[in-house]
């Protein structure tokens, strides 16, 4: 049987993992490198980079980081972060990450999806989703770290996205983010039921009763938190077993 | 000289990376000669079927393969360089190199494709028996756990002719072939270089045998 997955993200600037609360307020959480390494030993199913700041200098820093993971961990691990082009996402995988997600850049030019999905197939094309709360049962697509209010509905987006060949959705509640107050349910299954590829849930995890229920009630197939594991609250095998014993299949 | 085909298609690094961390000597390389002087050829892959066919052809890797396997060199795909093993891929209706009787489905509709995530993979150990691969399929699968979970990336699966080089299954909606052998060829549906320390162990014992069959 599938196993639902449980993924550390390290949001990256300049060289460093940090942690923000509602895609502000950063905290330092460490070396990305060591980190993944931590996060591979302790049993983690995938991991997630993400370059949180995204410029010219960050990106040359993100590949080397990119880099010196392919080479210490055994686990698949995506990146993101300022992918505009398919020869961003040519760099990323060719440093060793096994996905590339796109968000801003796939927003305003859905062909970057496409592109990178003939080339390099489906299943590396992540497509991460920051949404945001503006109505009842309503979310929308924001873009430019969540500044941008893009006025399109989430699953709207979702779905054209799909078509254009991502293999995964990343979905991340803004109004969760960082706030450790649960993942946002209703978004996730609402998202994940009217969808044909897996949906990773993240933004809010802050106890182990909160994997159980995105991964259950919100159809996720995979959840994720960063500093839950970065400042050591929980370590992964932690969250694993409370879910084995709610009957959540997971890997040992 | 292992030697891991690149045509040019997803993350080839990551089986060079696995290897390395496993000691084991590797070169990657997407010239026939080096190909046909290689000891032991792996063919890894993510990627579709017809750009990953096209790109054989292209690079004139095809017939090549298909020959150095036939001659006896040791082999192992993985995913989609397991599918392509097969007569033809219903991803784009692609024709294959045709290595192995069988066809490449797609997963059923009810479920998400690609599967993507950690699967459990069953020993089929009745069929092994009648099949005499017993001391074969010890040693390759030495020290792996029935039922261990290994990490898969998929949307077709294989369904060979011949059910008895189906080593191991896992199911996703049905069951499909997770891992067959035949002769000297080891295919597998996950990915063994992503698959943690059990992928490990598997790379080392796969290599292992064939580095005691080459001698």
């Amino acid at each position: 049987m599938l196993t639902k997955r449980i993924i550390p993200c390290l949001d990256m600037t300049e060289g460093k993992v940090v942690k923000g609360v509602q895609f502000e307020t950063f905290r330092d959480a460490g070396n990305p490198v060591e980190l993944a390494k931590r996060y591979d030993n302790e049993g983690a199913d995938e991991l997630v980079f993400l370059d949180i700041t995204a410029t010219v200098d960050n990106r040359n820093i993100l590949l080397d980081v990119v880099r010196k993971t392919a080479l210490n961990v055994t686990i698949p691990f995506s990146v993101g972060g300022g992918i505009r082009t398919t020869s961003d996402m040519k760099d990323v995988l060719r440093a060793g990450a096994d996905k590339v997600s796109v968000n801003t850049g796939g927003f305003n030019n859905p062909q970057l999806i496409s592109d990178c999905a003939n080339i390099f197939g489906s299943q590396c094309v992540v497509l991460s989703l920051d949404a945001r709360k503006i109505g009842e049962k309503k979310w929308n697509v924001f873009i430019n770290g969540g500044r941008i209010d893009t006025g399109i509905s989430v699953v709207d987006w979702a779905i054209q996205a799909i078509k254009q060949g991502a293999g995964e959705i990343l979905l991340t509640c803004i109004d969760s983010d960082g706030t450790k107050r649960g993942f946002n349910v209703e978004l996730t299954r609402e998202v994940s039921s009217k969808v044909s590829v897996p949906v990773i849930a993240s933004g809010g995890a802050g106890n182990l009763k909160d994997f159980v229920e995105i991964l259950t009630e919100g159809e996720a197939d995979a959840a994720l938190a960063a500093s839950l594991f970065h400042f050591g609250e929980y370590k992964i095998a932690d969250v694993k077993n409370h879910l084995k014993r709610q009957g959540v299949s997971v890997r040992d | 000289m292992i030697t891991i085909i690149d045509y040019g298609l997803g993350n080839l690094a990551s089986v060079a990376n696995a290897l390395n961390k496993l000691g084991i000597p590797n070169q990657v390389s997407n010239s026939p000669n080096v190909i046909k002087k290689a000891r032991v050829l792996i063919l890894p892959g993510v990627g579709a079927a017809g750009q990953g066919m096209q790109n054989l052809k292209n690079l004139n890797l095809d017939k090549v393969i298909i020959e150095e396997i036939k001659r006896g060199k040791p082999f192992l795909g993985i995913c989609l360089g397991m599918q392509l093993l097969f007569e033809e891929s219903g991803e784009g209706n692609v024709a294959c190199l045709e290595i192995l009787k069988g066809v490449v489905k797609k997963y059923k509709k009810e479920r998400k494709v690609p599967q993507i995530g950690w699967n459990e993979v069953k020993i089929q150990y009745s069929k092994i028996k009648m099949q005499n691969y017993n001391s074969k399929v010890k040693k390759i699968l030495s020290n792996i756990k029935d039922l261990s979970y290994f990490y898969f990336v998929n949307s077709y699966y294989c369904e060979p002719d011949d059910t008895s080089i189906v080593v191991a299954e896992s199911e996703y909606g049905e069951k499909f072939a997770s891992i067959v052998m035949k002769d000297n060829i080891i295919a597998t549906q996950f990915h063994p270089e992503k698959s943690g320390s059990i992928g490990q162990q598997l790379l080392k014992n796969i290599f292992t045998y064939f580095n005691d069959l080459n001698h």
